[in-house]
């Protein structure tokens, strides 16, 4: 223990008029020029839960894109065999398989198939093999090494995405975080239409330009003869008079011509003819030269415009289109249509992502939990204040003031580490309030005993502080190990409830210990006093 | 003042069996409870499903609620009055699909009570994935935070007391999961943090008995461990009633002022701050006693 009053005095004032240098901001309305250009000026973060939001957790379907990957890359390898002349034959099997099927006839293939797995694919590797009556039927699939690269790249790629739309729907200081191997948490502060926030999200927003099957017929498809190559796929029609929408099938080649990666730009504009917003889409020069060849090549044949699986429109390609414009045409509303040209713009997610959880407080809850908590603060406060005040009288006095100095001190520091404040948070500081005068407790019933032991106020302050040091110190490392399990273990509201728990704890070590005995001190050394009142 | 007068000697550890008989009892009618409703009522952090809050600027009835809802299927949700002029629509995991869920149910309140009558005020949907992982992540938080108490006092006093604490802290724990079982209260996440608290403030009430016990011992090492215990569990009683007394003070403040949110959270504190206070008193200090008297091996205290 330092010796000088005036040192401790000065080490506490120090402590407290940096906690009121980092509150400052939330308190002041108004902080001066100077403050602004040089001095922190945070406010006390509030949580979600506090000042009104959405926070969502999302998870990535990485083992889907996975298989999408595998499935790309079994198309081509198919290309890759056909120009080699292996023999084979490619078993259809469902898109979001982890294995892709292929038949060999013969040895001699199998080795050839093997050949150019290990020349052209890296990536892939045989995973099972089946031999009857000489053919052999065998899966391949992406190295397990390599497959797990690549999930973490969707899971970052999704993060990305997902960023990008939020910016760009404007939303204030959201937070979009990974969590895990393969989750993402979305927080979106303050935000007013929650639904179609999730809905932008949670798009996948794969296009797709694909050709229409017209060779075959739709009737014969819907009867469950979907022609090799061919997939059946739906559109929305919505009668404009009536507003009535129909399910119409479409049959659609499954190559995939040009997809949203080609994209330089979407964005909406509004149709000459009824007023009604659409997509305008602008390629990359890459895309704009693939969809001039594909147009060329296939004048007069329908083109179908696939967004996540569900035809938006499927026109008749009347001549070569340069120029690399294109436009997505469908019912939309503005909303629908501006949120789509932001979908766009930031591009596919690789993944399907779905929402695992949410938690969304509207703006008037956070405020009525705020206005509850800080009732709580002062009740809780005032209640404690005067019964010290009664049992202890003037010793109970002290231990008031290093309560409120405590209290500065917790929101001086949740300002100075920006930790977030939650209801629970607030929750957290009421018990920290009845928790820190604790330590006065012990030390006030100590130096009762030791006075009525006969020592004088010196010696039995003295003691007091002396004895239970040990004792103050020990219970609040278990109070603080409880704390940091409750850190590990909680989500956002509950980590705010260990963060001013462990705040409060450590704060009352400095103000109800030390503070307090700068006083008694002072009291018994320099002003000599003959009585303690406590 | 003084509520305690110096002096006071209650015999707690001779009144140890009946400590241990009303203990026993509380955690057996915690468990049948228990078992009796097969299992906590887990709210949605565990279970899965969603909460939907929402008030009304004009007058309502739940019946009117529930038939404004029947249309979407969700006839089977459960929907209870919370606080002034606003209702909780409970929706279990699978009754309906999640997507969207809340924005249909504002369109048909809307349209049964009027479009500016409805509020919504919160929305909550945990689907079964992230409610497992919250159940394991939980149970798993309350077990190392046992083991971590065992740890620190086995290290900063001895072995046994810190099974002492530990049972004691098992026994807190118990009965205020019981007490929720019995209410047929929700059990949820923020329940799970009142526990933990429990546990670190039962652990804090316990150290301080255990302190004193550990001075006296020094003070006079031939004295009878029960007679020291006795006396140590005295002369902290002041301060432990006090400080049981300042934090339930402040508990019963969240527990009318801090809204429906903390409510269920205040009274878990409510219930295992004042099992905790009793269990560092009749159940801890005892413990190290019957541990000492019935332990098979080592050497025995000479009086």
């Amino acid at each position: 223990m330092i010796k000088s009053i005036r040192i401790r005095a000065a080490l506490a004032l120090v402590v407290i008029l940096v906690a009121l240098f980092y509150l400052t901001p939330s308190l002041a309305p108004q902080l001066p020029d100077f403050w602004k250009k040089n001095l922190p000026i945070d406010k006390i973060h509030l949580g979600l839960d506090l000042q009104g939001g959405t926070h969502l957790v999302l998870e990535v379907d990485t083992d889907k894109a996975i298989a999408a990957i595998l499935h790309r890359a079994a198309e081509n390898l198919k290309e890759t065999l056909m120009e080699k002349k292996v023999r084979f034959l490619l078993l259809e099997g469902k898109a979001d398989a982890a294995t892709v099927a292929f038949e060999l006839p013969d040895a001699a293939s199998r080795g050839a198939f093997e050949k150019v797995l290990k020349d052209d694919y890296p990536d892939l590797e045989i995973g099972s093999s089946t031999v009857r009556d000489g053919r052999e039927t065998l899966t391949i699939r992406i190295r397990e090494k390599r497959a797990e690269e690549l999930k973490k790249h969707a899971v970052e790629q999704s993060l990305e995405t997902i960023r990008n739309r939020v910016d760009q729907f404007g939303v204030t200081e959201p937070e979009i975080i990974p969590q895990g191997k393969d989750r993402i948490i979305v927080q979106l502060p303050g935000i007013k239409d929650t639904e179609r926030a999730k809905k932008l999200i949670g798009k996948t927003a794969l296009l797709e330009f694909k050709l229409l099957d017209e060779e075959h017929s739709v009737e014969e498809a819907l009867k469950g003869n979907i022609p090799e190559g061919s997939v059946l796929l739906y559109g929305t029609h919505v009668d404009r008079e009536t507003g009535r929408r129909t399910q119409i099938p479409y049959l659609v080649k499954s190559k995939t011509l040009l997809t949203g990666a080609s994209l330089e730009s979407a964005k909406v504009s509004i149709g000459d003819r009824f007023g009604e917003p659409h997509v305008a889409l602008k390629f990359n020069a890459q895309g704009a030269q693939d969809f001039e060849r594909i147009t060329g090549e296939n004048v007069k044949k329908r083109l179908a415009i696939v967004l996540d699986g569900v035809v938006h429109s499927a026109p008749v390609i009347q001549e070569r289109i340069s120029g690399g414009n294109a436009q997505i045409t469908g019912s939309f509303t503005m909303d629908e249509a501006r949120d789509l040209a932001i979908v766009l713009r930031a591009g596919a997610l690789p993944a399907p992502v779905t929402i695992l959880e949410e938690r969304t407080v509207g703006p008037s809850l956070g405020q009525d939990s705020i206005d509850q908590g800080l009732w709580s603060t002062i009740i809780g406060g005032l209640l404690v204040a005067v019964f010290m005040v009664v049992y202890y009288r003037l010793s109970g006095l002290v231990a008031d003031f290093a309560l409120i100095l405590n209290i500065v001190i917790i929101f001086g520091a949740l300002a100075a580490f920006r930790a977030t404040l939650t209801l629970p948070g607030i929750a957290g500081i009421v018990l920290v309030i009845g928790m820190a005068v604790d330590a006065n407790v012990l030390i006030f019933e100590r130096v009762r005993e030791e006075l009525r032991a006969g020592k004088t106020p010196r010696a039995a302050i003295e003691a007091g502080y002396g004895k239970v040091f040990l004792t103050i110190l020990d219970s609040n490392v278990t109070t603080l190990i409880a704390a940091l399990f409750l850190f590990g273990f909680g989500t956002g509201p509950i980590k705010g409830f260990a963060v001013t728990l462990t705040i409060g704890i450590l704060a009352s070590m400095f103000t109800a210990i030390f503070v307090t005995r700068i006083i008694f001190d002072y009291f018994v050394w320099n002003r000599r006093i003959q009585t303690v009142s406590v | 003042m003084e509520f305690i007068k110096p002096g006071t000697n209650f015999d707690f550890v001779g009144k140890m069996k009946v400590a241990f008989g009303i203990s026993m009892a509380m955690i057996v009618i915690s468990i049948a409870s228990i078992v009796w409703h097969g299992g906590l009522n887990y709210g949605i952090d565990f279970a899965g499903g969603t909460i939907i809050q929402v008030k009304f600027s004009t007058p309502f009835t739940i019946d009117k609620i529930r038939e404004a809802l029947r249309p979407l299927g969700l006839q089977g949700a459960i929907i209870q009055e919370y606080g002034q002029g606003e209702i909780l629509i409970r929706i279990a995991a699978g009754a309906s699909e999640p997507t969207g869920l809340s924005d249909r149910v504002a369109q048909s309140l809307k349209g049964a009570l009027g479009e500016k009558s409805v509020e919504m005020r919160r929305v909550e949907m945990v689907g079964p994935k992230v409610g497992q992982d919250l159940t394991r992540k939980a149970l798993l938080a309350i077990f190392f935070s046992w083991v971590g108490m065992l740890l620190y006092i086995a290290w900063r006093f001895e072995f046994r007391f810190g099974l002492g604490a530990i049972l004691a802290l098992v026994h807190d724990t118990i009965i205020t999961v019981g007490a929720f079982s019995i209410l047929n209260k929700e059990f949820d996440l923020t329940i799970v943090a009142a526990l933990l608290t429990i546990i670190g403030y039962s652990i804090n009430d316990t150290i301080v008995v255990f302190d004193r016990i550990r001075e006296n011992m020094r003070k006079d090492p031939k004295k009878d461990l029960a007679a020291v215990i006795n006396e140590s569990v005295n002369q902290t009683l002041s301060r432990t009633i006090l400080t049981s007394l300042t934090v339930i003070l402040v508990v019963v403040v969240l527990f009318f002022f801090g809204g429906a949110v903390i409510h269920d959270f205040a009274f878990a504190l409510l219930v295992g701050v004042t099992v905790g206070t009793y269990s560092s008193i009749f159940i801890a200090s005892p413990l190290v006693l019957v541990w000492e008297r019935y332990r098979p091996t080592g050497r025995k205290r000479k009086k």
